[in-house]
């Protein structure tokens, strides 16, 4: 589905991803752990077109049965409308706009009405509390409540793929089980999803496969099963000894 | 003495119907990019000087040159973004200030060029001189329509940003760039519309200067812009209400000032309002109805 191929990418003047190549396949939940600075977050900005990469080439398939398209190149708005959503870190909701428009604002670029309609109670039906404070300012909502109308948000524009970046940064413990478990049901519903996270231990439960990131490149990859039990990732970022 | 503050009160209406204009455009394109544009008063001095253009080509109706003028100064907006503060985009703040007091010379300085530097007589039509009384109050047709307008446009405006898909996508533009062009928002054409409106009630508010003073030069936009600047800041900068709540309280601020002091203070009265400025900004510095800072990006 996903292709990134040999991928460089400068943030400024600093060199920040130097050939990273991943893989993501149709309907799948990929992960890419890693510490802090390793390029994760770079790499999805990449993907989604906010950020350029110098060198490499990204190509994107929407469906199995659909043309391979090279995106490296294409603007921001565009990749959005072809099906990849990009939840940038850090709850970044519109504090201004209400719980509605919010939702609404992910379908910017579709012109289908009542399909519209349809996903916003889809979206309702996932995370109820959504619907029930749909007049409510999106900046007086809780943390997790901001996660939950980020990820739906994104799920307006009907992604075949969302790329979700640290869904679990600075939520409680019980919301991260939470949100982890309606990503396995947007998964099950047909969704492909790339997901950057600090929480190894919870991203390689989910995830059928993973990549693990260290200054700018891949160093591991394999299925979440095999990295978990990998002796350096559990030094590394599973706090084993 | 009823009738006086009355009419002094009509007076603040005037005054702050046209800051209100300007200043809406100054806060809606810092709320955009963060831009302090300190050309946006030379845009007034532009539609000032089409009107009297069209004033004086022909028997084009009252509307009619409301409507031109609106666009003179949309198209004038659109072509200084293009120009001038598109290719800044992405560069530190003061780099896009610095470019907004080069334009801002520029206009002033083709204005000279063009038309030379000399006052003209601002032509009014007469059905738009004509006095009536309210009481004790007496307004010209034009008083009243710089009021009529002004809130007509102020209105349209508020529900153009409050209830349309537009006006959604600029709300959330003006909060969060980045996030605006992951949903797919055209930031371009929402930046663009921005100029495009705020230059465009500066247009209109170039109108009503020069119909209520009587004389218009290129330089003249120095003061509306540095006004509407104080308005907006006041009002809190990035907020349109705030920036109507702005232009109106400068506006009667400075007219009662005026009106109500001895005649010897008067012209102390723009040290008034940078006084005003000054007080409200120690008690709440981001502005009468400005939002909490957000950290630098």
């Amino acid at each position: 589905m996903l292709e990134v191929r040999d991928s460089h990418a400068y943030i400024g003047q600093t060199y920040v991803l130097k050939g990273v190549s991943l893989e993501v396949r149709h309907r799948e939940i990929v992960a890419l752990i890693g510490a802090n600075g390793a390029g994760k977050t770079t790499t999805l900005s990449t993907i989604s077109g906010l950020t350029r990469s110098r060198r490499g080439k990204i190509l994107f398939r929407p469906d199995p049965d659909a043309t391979q398209r090279d995106i490296t190149r294409v603007p921001a708005e565009e990749i959005v409308s072809m099906g990849i959503s990009h939840c940038p870190e850090g709850r970044q909701v519109f504090s201004d706009l209400n719980v509605w428009e919010n939702l609404l604002i992910g379908a910017y670029l579709r012109k289908d009405k009542q399909a519209i309609q349809s996903d916003l109670q889809w979206v309702c039906e996932l995370f109820p509390i959504l619907g029930d404070r749909r007049r409510q300012s999106a900046g007086s909502l809780s943390g997790g409540e901001q996660m939950m109308l980020v990820i739906g948000r994104a799920l307006m524009s009907r992604p075949r793929l969302l790329l979700l970046d640290e869904p679990s940064l600075g939520l409680a413990p019980i919301l991260v089980e939470v949100i982890f478990e309606m990503l396995e049901q947007i998964n099950a519903q047909g969704t492909t999803i790339l997901l950057v996270e600090q929480n190894a231990r919870m991203a390689l439960e989910l995830a059928q496969r993973a990549y693990v990131m260290e200054t700018g490149r891949v160093t591991l990859s394999g299925t979440g099963r095999e990295l978990a039990e990998n002796e350096e990732v559990r030094k590394a970022y599973l706090g084993a000894t | 003495m009823v009738g006086y503050i009355a009419q002094q009160l009509v007076n603040g209406l005037i005054l702050g119907s046209m800051y209100a204009l300007v200043a809406i455009g100054f806060t809606m394109i810092y709320g955009i990019i963060r831009l302090i544009n300190f050309a946006h008063g030379d845009i007034v001095m532009i539609g000032a000087f089409v009107t009297l253009g069209l004033v004086i080509s022909g028997q084009i109706p009252f509307p009619v040159i409301i409507i031109l003028v609106i666009l003179a100064g949309a198209l004038m907006g659109i072509i200084i973004e293009r120009a001038a503060f598109r290719p800044m985009r992405g560069a530190p703040q003061v780099t896009g200030f610095i470019t907004s007091l080069a334009v801002s010379i520029l206009l002033q300085n083709l204005g000279i060029l063009l038309l030379t530097a000399q006052p003209r007589n601002f032509f009014c039509p007469d059905y738009l001189q004509t006095v009536f009384n309210l009481g004790s109050v007496s307004l010209r047709t034009i008083d009243l329509a710089i009021v009529v307008i002004a809130v007509v446009l102020m209105v349209f405006l508020v529900l153009l940003v409050r209830f349309t898909r537009l006006g959604m996508a600029m709300r959330a533009t003006a909060e969060n760039l980045k996030v605006a062009l992951l949903m797919g928002i055209n930031i371009n054409r929402i930046i663009m519309l921005a100029f495009a409106i705020g230059s465009g009630l500066a247009g209109v508010a170039g109108m009503m200067w020069g119909a209520r003073y009587g004389q218009i030069d290129p330089l003249l936009g120095f003061v509306p812009g540095l006004k509407a600047f104080v308005a907006a800041v006041i009002g809190g900068v990035g907020s349109i209400p705030g920036a109507m709540l702005g232009g109106y309280l400068l506006g009667f601020a400075e007219v009662l000032f005026v009106g109500l002091l001895p005649p010897i203070y008067s012209s102390y009265r723009d040290a008034f309002v940078f006084i005003i400025l000054i007080l409200i900004l120690l008690v709440l510095p981001t502005g009468l109805l400005g939002r909490k800072m957000e950290e630098g990006v």
